[in-house]
Formats: structure tokens, sequence, C-alpha cells
């Protein structure tokens, strides 16, 4: 007999090593996520996928599934946790969407629709960030980053570059590449790279490329991430 | 007319942009203008807010002026509303928020390229400037917010018409734009 868990009350089987996120996402079932994909090793740190396990908060990305759990996922109480962290997000680093080439197309933006954040709740951070432009086809905006690390994994586990990194620790958590200068000329990141296409958010962009698709026909301008991510990511379970 | 609900608007560090997207409701404002009557806003050119119903907040706070004109209307308006991405939280404008004041206003009116006759304005009748540009948040308690660079037509309609037939306000997945 196979093994499951329920989600919501819904029954969802999984097989041996499966998260409680592959289990979920296999069965069609949504749990917001930033710094989750399916082809890399999971983080755990956006903590967007908190979900409650037999009563307790756990990752839905890093928690493995086990026969008989019982998953909480859309209560009022999560999707109110969720925000607030999407609202953290935001206010931690500078998010100004208007003048942002990524608008539209962005997962952290997509998340905050799908969640109905209407404000950013807290005082705004307005941190001091940096502009990497010094690369001729790849640049990262500071600004924007969450610190989930795709494109540290996307570069290790793929692209065998090894170009990203997080140093620091707290407040001063922030993203490095490798290379003596600290610039992105000097690494060996090509345009092609997986690392390069991975940003949930506008950090790491593709340079002369950012309207070739007007605001207003992009991903998220009509289609909620439930939809797209369910669509596009559980595909690459079970790779 | 006396029961009509008033509204009053306001431009603070914002381009009108809101405003301008407010007024897309093209013929909606004939449907409006019979349940609403505007006080303090740049369509009336009423200078200060008397007790309104509804308060709407286009921009975030740059200079002590938007302080002052924000608690004048956070004292007037039982619902106070921040309007588009600058109120929200501080949009463009904020930008300047990791310049020094002084490097800006050197950058406008001293050593920019093209200026002319250059010297940094002192009229005492100017506002000061503020450090830093905040969403309107910060400085009052807000009730509502409706996001956009500019919030659409619709979400204006959407939201007022809400409020006037007694709902609770809501903005559907389609009116939700941070863009």
């Amino acid at each position: 007999m196979s093994k499951t868990i329920t989600i919501d009350g819904k029954v969802i089987p999984f097989e041996d090593g499966q998260t409680i996120m592959d289990a979920a996402m296999a069965a069609g079932v949504y749990i917001p996520h930033l710094c989750h994909q399916p082809e890399f090793t999971p983080h755990g740190s956006c903590k967007l996928c908190t979900v409650k396990v037999n009563g307790r908060n756990c990752s839905a990305c890093t928690y493995p599934a086990m026969d008989g759990q019982e998953v909480l996922n859309e209560t009022q109480e999560l999707i109110d946790d969720r925000k607030r962290i999407t609202q953290m997000l935001f206010v931690e680093g500078n998010h100004l969407c208007p003048g942002c080439e990524k608008t539209g197309n962005c997962q952290l933006q997509a998340v905050a629709y799908h969640l109905n954040m209407l404000d950013n709740h807290f005082p705004a951070f307005y941190p001091e960030r940096e502009v990497d432009a010094s690369h001729p086809e790849v640049m990262i905006d500071h600004n924007r980053c969450i610190f989930c690390t795709l494109c540290v994994r996307a570069s290790h586990e793929k692209d065998g570059k090894d170009v990203f990194a997080i140093s620091g620790r707290g407040i001063h958590k922030h993203l490095i590449v490798n290379a003596e200068s600290g610039l992105l000329k000097d690494t060996d990141m090509a345009a092609t790279d997986h690392a390069a296409h991975i940003c949930p958010t506008g950090a790491i962009l593709i340079k002369r490329t950012g309207y070739q698709v007007p605001i207003g026909e992009r991903i998220y301008d009509h289609k909620e991430i439930d939809q797209v991510s369910l669509a596009t990511e559980h595909l690459k379970h079970g790779e | 007319m006396a029961n009509k609900i008033r509204v009053a608007t306001t431009s603070l560090a914002g381009c009108f942009g809101c405003h301008m997207s407010f007024l897309d409701i093209d013929e909606r404002m004939l449907q409006l203008v019979e349940v609403v009557e505007f006080d303090r806003s740049p369509i009336t050119d009423i200078e200060h807010c008397t007790n309104c119903d509804i308060g709407l907040i286009e921009g975030g706070v740059c200079n002590s002026e938007n302080v002052h004109v924000l608690r004048e209307f956070r004292n007037n308006c039982k619902i106070l509303v921040a309007v588009g991405a600058c109120a929200i939280n501080g949009g463009l404008p904020a930008m300047r928020n990791h310049i020094p004041l002084e490097e800006c206003l050197n950058e406008a009116y001293l050593d920019g390229i093209g200026v002319e006759n250059p010297q940094i304005p002192s009229d005492i009748e100017l506002p000061l400037l503020l450090n830093q540009v905040h969403p309107i948040h910060e400085i009052v308690k807000i009730d509502y917010y409706l996001p956009g660079c500019p919030p659409s037509a619709d979400v204006f309609w959407k939201f007022l018409t809400d409020l006037i037939e007694g709902r609770e306000p809501s903005l559907p997945y389609e009116l939700v734009h941070y863009d």
C-alpha cells in the first residue's frame, strides 16, 4: 500500500525520499515558495513554504514526507504569516517595482500578488546596496537580492562554476562573486549560464533584454504564480 | 445634497499620475458625483480640509509641507487611503534615499549638466526637504492601500464603490499591480 500524507485534509501519495513540497507539487497542490526550485538541493531559507506538520511549523521544501502526516497549508494563520514574511522581504531590500525591468516576471512580486499584499506594513529600511554592471552581458542589482541562493546553487550544481556565494551574517549578509576584484566581469560568468536566468527577482538580469516583452503582457500580469508554478516546476520533479 | 460622501485628495511627493488615473474613470465620474462631494483636492482648488469621509493621498513624504498636509488629512478624514506606489513605499522619489541631500541639491542646482545661474533655492516660502523620502504609513495611520504606478481607474472605481455601498473594500487579483 502506498504511503500518504494529508494536506488540508486532502490525501496525497508520496514516495520515500520526497519532501512535503515534492509530494504537494506532484499532486497539484501549490505551496508558496521563492528559494525553492525542484532542480536544486532545497535550501529552506525564504520560509514562505512554512506549513504546519502535525501541529508544528516546518519548511515544506526541506521537510521529508512521512506516512500519516497531517499538513496544514492554506489556513488563514499561515497565509497571514506568509504575507508578513513577504512584506519583510520587500522592506529589507529596495524593491521599487515601477523602475524594475523584472516587473511582471518577478516571483517575489507574484507571490505578493498571490497573497493579496497591498502594503509593506513595516517601516522601509532602504538599505545601501550597490549595482554591479561591470559584466558586458549580465548585471547584478544588489538592491533586489533576497538571498535565496538559487544563483549560488545553479552556478555550483548546473554550471560547475561557483560564481556566486553568500557572505556575512544577519544585516551584513550579501551576495558575493568569485573574483578578487569583487566584480562580475572578472568571474567566468556567461549569459548562457543557468545561474544567469534563475533569479526569482530582478537582482540578476541579462542586459538589453528587459523590455522585449512590454509591461502588461508579462507572465504574472494575467496568470497567478500557483498556476505557473504547478505547470512549469512540477514537471521537473523527479528529474 | 447634505448627505453626500465627502472626499478629499492630494498629491504629496507624487507626480499627479494617480490623480490622472482616477480621472480615467471617465463618464463614471458623473455617477460618482451624484453621491460624492469633493473637498480639498486639485479638482476643486479648496486649500484646506474640512471634515471628510475619505481622504486619498498620492505620493510619499519628501518635505516638511508634505508632513503638515498629511497630518491635516489624518485629522479630518475618517478613512485615509494610501494611493499608489509612492504613498505605499516611497516609490521612485525614494531612489534618492541613498544619496546625501547635499549631493542631490548640488547635482540639481549647481553642478548638473545645463544648469544656468547656479544657486540652491533658499526662499523662505519653500518647504525644507527631508533627508529621506518616506512612505506615508510611517507618519500617520493608514486605513487602506491601493497599489499601482498608478492604480488603474478600475482600482479607484472598485475601492470607492465598495466603500460607498457599505462593503469592506477588496481588490481581486487582476486589479493588484505594483507597476
